[in-house]
């Protein structure tokens, strides 16, 4: 602790040092809101969804608290190490407890921590929540590739490693994704939607995705799945609705219909064989 | 009344002690030993011949990992490398490093006992950690190569339909074997701790150190028959179709996961706990003050390992199938009594004589890298940002920020008590040296790792040849890791040099606790002689009178309690 040089002389050296204090916090603070959305990225980036636009801010808020927490240690750390360095042998004082400051330093971050989970859920129940929509993906993986089919559709894009299998959703619309997997477990990610998700054998994982940019986005497996796993990639391809739509219709013909048929089946069953429910889900979390 | 200045009580004298000499010498001694000293001796050497050859691993992945279409390893070789490189790194090396060689050293020691309290027990811990070791690496000498399913072997990709090789039964075989030793080494610590103290050593008497070994065991217990039990499961799931942990035959993947992290997590601190001793006890004398809240801190401990059993799903975030916000919120709290812990630690240093010997400068390297990688950490605990980050090389590098702390941490250990263990001191010049060229390698290695895992570089990769641009990034953290190995080879080389070289003398730190009491190295039974214990300091309130730890609201140098009248 600091102690001042002088007693502080009454009211005024107070009220002084209060409006100096006052100044130094609201500063940077104010300094922070006129720059407006010049928050930094603190490495991560927006995205193309919606929901990777809650997840970036969410970043950023996290980063601002840790970034001050961890200035603030740092500082603490350096100034004990420097200031209070060996220089000679005097036993300094062996004081050890000061509950104040230890009730301190335990309420703080426990408010803190509360914060930052009540900032999680807000950003957590928007992106597990599944709201209705009738574009609907069926999200099947393999090793080493992935199996894109359109319930009520022709549509059927598959793909193995680097031949990067496209899916094709479109833009501004709500996509629910029901994501499968054949063998072992392997992962959705796709950078640009700042999100990933398992796909695991015998569960149907939902999520709905909301695009809102169009665009290609590269995504990858990223969960180890044996040899080929560093090559299992796949691509979204968010378009805009009217050419969603003809993308679709380009399946209407007999031999698409067929493998689409084929296709679904074994998907269909798959997922019958392999979810003894129905995939639960919970207010929260699923 | 505190009265450090009593003469010490003798408890045993020299030529009473059985000594050694009665029994075998040289190698047969060694094999024979039951001395806790020798066996944590043949720990620590086994653990860091480990951390040379996890090391190596790491080294080889680093330079495969150089170019973005990098063929010094197949991917096949790839899987196998991270795979022992983590299982070496985590049950070979930081476990026994921790509680086999510096606890089997310095606990018994710490409470004034003359041994573990199972002696023979003890021999067969290690006994059991050596042939695992020697099992689990064994697999890279069969067909098929070593283990191959990342050290946390997830279902199926484990079945012995994925991985049919005898490199991932070796594994096992391999891990339930170290398992068993560090499930006899927690039951041999908590019996130790409760029933050998020596008289006057409360349980708030009993240094950090060993309060934070007492609750690694204890967590140890309440672990690892998890793992061992899953072990048992897969066993059986490949060789005698149980199907336990397959769909097909009405099994469930998901509950292996459950049960690896339910040891997994736990394990985490049982990692870290006695690091964090290690790092108490070294900043406490390095500053010549008691551990800041010395209370406060076993609390924030014992909060640590209760929380700790109870966030195992948080590595489970994104499989779609775990109570998100229950497990948010415990891993969130963690960082409530982990931060407990970061105050403690400088209100230690705060007004103390900070003293940088290499032991303190790698403990103060541990703070700074350890509070990168726990900051880290709590974004990984909020599920929107776990998605985003979850299998990038973010992760990666949140908890390569804490291993490298740990062995910050590990190596001040070795520099602090080696010379209790040898008699001799390391040589604090190129101490000096391994410390920034640790501490700086570590850094230049996770920095570019947390930009890669949010530029998207998901992990266990071998090939990034869709994003050649990564190379530059990859470049600097493999050099980062370049410089950890040269640090490594300064140690090797500090230890050739010192050889005997610098007696240490029985307490050349100024130590506080019993250890610094006894001679370097300790009889056969360890002491001699012991002093009053009124603290937890009992080796600095022996040596010096009238410095003993202030009460709150002491801030001056203590006032000696007058002296009781003589009543006349
Ligand atoms: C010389 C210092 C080290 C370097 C250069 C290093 C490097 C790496 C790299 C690059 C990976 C990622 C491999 C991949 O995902 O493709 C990795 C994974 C890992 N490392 Fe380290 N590491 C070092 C020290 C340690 C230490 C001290 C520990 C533990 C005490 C450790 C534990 C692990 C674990 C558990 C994994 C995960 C393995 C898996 O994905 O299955 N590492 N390491
Ligand atoms: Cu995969």
């Amino acid at each position: 602790m600091l102690t001042p040089a002088l007693p502080p002389q009454g009211a005024t050296v107070r009220a002084r040092r209060w409006r100096r204090l006052r100044r130094a916090v609201a500063l940077p603070l104010a300094a922070l809101a006129l720059s407006g959305c010049t928050v930094p990225s603190f490495g991560a980036s927006p995205g193309a969804t919606s929901s990777s636009k809650s997840v970036y801010h969410l970043w950023q808020g996290f980063s601002i608290g840790a970034a001050v927490i961890g200035a603030l240690v740092v500082a603490l750390i350096l100034y004990a190490v420097l200031r209070y360095r060996r220089k000679g042998d005097r036993i300094p004082a062996q004081s050890q407890y000061h509950l104040p400051l230890e009730v301190l330093y335990t309420v703080v971050p426990i408010l803190i921590v509360f914060g930052l989970f009540a900032a999680t859920l807000v950003v957590e129940n928007k992106e597990v929540s599944n709201p209705k929509t009738n574009v609907v993906v069926d999200v099947n993986a393999f090793q080493w590739g992935w199996k894109f089919t359109y319930p009520g559709t022709n549509a059927l894009v598959y793909g193995q490693t680097t031949q990067n299998p496209e899916m094709v959703i479109p833009v501004n619309t709500n996509v629910r994704i029901n994501l499968s997997s054949s063998d072992v477990i392997h992962g959705f990610y796709v950078k640009a939607f700042n999100f990933s998700r398992y796909a695991l054998p015998g569960v149907l994982n939902q999520f709905t995705i909301r695009a809102q940019n169009t665009g290609t986005y590269f995504g990858q497996c990223t969960q180890l799945c044996g040899l080929y796993h560093s090559l299992m990639w796949f691509r979204v391809k968010v378009v805009s609705q009217s050419d969603y739509a003809s993308w679709i219709a380009t399946f209407n013909n007999p031999t698409a219909e067929a493998a689409a048929k084929a296709a679904s089946k074994t998907t269909s069953q798959q997922t019958a064989s392999l979810v003894p429910s129905k995939p639960s889900s919970t207010k929260f979390g699923r | 009344m505190t009265d450090v200045l009593n003469p010490p009580v003798h408890i045993e004298s020299p030529d009473h002690g059985h000594d050694e000499h009665h029994g075998p010498t040289g190698i047969l001694k060694w094999i024979t030993t039951t001395d806790h000293k020798i066996i944590g001796l043949s720990y620590t050497v086994t653990a860091v011949i480990m951390l040379v050859i996890g090391g190596a691993f790491a080294e080889i992945i680093r330079a495969q990992l150089a170019s973005p279409n990098g063929n010094l390893v197949s991917l096949a070789q790839y899987n196998e490398l991270f795979t022992m490189h983590g299982s070496v790194m985590i049950y070979l090396f930081a476990g026994p490093f921790a509680f086999g060689a510096l606890a089997n050293i310095i606990v018994p020691i710490q409470i004034g006992a003359p041994d573990m309290a199972f002696p023979r027990l003890n021999a067969l811990s290690y006994w059991l950690y050596l042939t695992g070791a020697i099992t689990m690496l064994s697999g890279f000498f069969v067909s098929g190569g070593a283990a191959n399913f990342g050290w946390v072997a997830y279902a199926p990709l484990s079945n012995s339909i994925n991985t049919p090789g005898a490199g991932a039964d070796l594994w096992i075989g391999g891990l339930l074997l170290t398992g068993f030793s560090a499930i006899f080494t927690g039951v041999n610590l908590c019996a130790t701790i409760f029933y050998l103290r020596a008289p006057g050593m409360t349980m708030f008497r009993m240094p950090i150190f060993t309060w934070n070994m007492l609750v690694t065991a204890i967590l140890i217990l309440l672990a690892f028959p998890v793992l061992t039990a899953g072990l048992v499961m897969l066993y059986c799931d490949r060789h005698f179709g149980t199907h336990i942990f397959s769909v097909a035959g009405g099994g469930v993947p998901v509950l292996w996961q459950h049960l690896f992290w339910f040891w997994g997590h736990p394990e985490v601190y049982i990692l870290a706990l006695p690091f964090f001793g290690m790092v108490t006890e070294i900043i406490a004398v390095f500053s010549r003050k008691p551990v800041f809240g010395y209370k406060g801190m076993i609390f924030a401990t014992l909060s640590i390992a209760a929380l700790s059993l109870g966030v195992w799903a948080h590595h489970m975030f994104t499989t779609g199938v775990v109570l998100l916000p229950f497990f948010s919120i415990m891993s969130l709290l963690i960082a409530v009594p982990t931060g407990i812990k970061m105050f403690n630690w400088i209100g230690t240093m705060w007004r103390g004589q900070v003293w940088f010997s290499t032991a303190m400068l790698m403990a103060l390297g541990f703070l700074f890298t350890f509070l990168i990688g726990g900051l880290t950490g709590i974004y990984l605990a909020s599920p929107p940002l776990d998605f985003f980050t979850h299998d990038t090389y973010f992760v990666v590098a949140h908890f390569h920020s804490v291993v490298m702390a740990l062995v910050l941490a590990g190596m001040a250990g070795l520099y602090y008590w080696g010379p209790k263990i040898t008699g001799y001191l390391l040589n604090e010049a190129i101490g000096k040296w391994q410390f920034w060229t640790l501490f700086i390698g570590s850094q230049v290695f996770t920095f570019p790792l947390y930009i890669l895992g949010l530029e998207g570089m998901p992990r266990r990769v071998a090939v990034y040849a869709h994003d050649a641009q990564w190379k530059a990034l990859n470049d600097l953290s493999t050099l980062g890791a370049v410089i950890i190995g040269v640090s490594t080879i300064l140690f090797v080389v500090n230890v050739v040099v010192s050889w005997k070289k610098y007696p240490a003398g029985d307490n050349p730190w100024d130590g506080h606790t019993l250890e610094w009491f006894t001679t370097s190295p300790p009889p056969h039974h360890n002491f001699y002689r012991l002093p009053q214990i009124r603290s937890e300091r009992p080796t600095w309130d022996y040596n010096h009178p009238g410095h003993q730890a202030l009460h709150h609201g002491q801030h001056d140098e203590p006032s000696q309690p007058a002296p009781e009248a003589p009543v006349s």
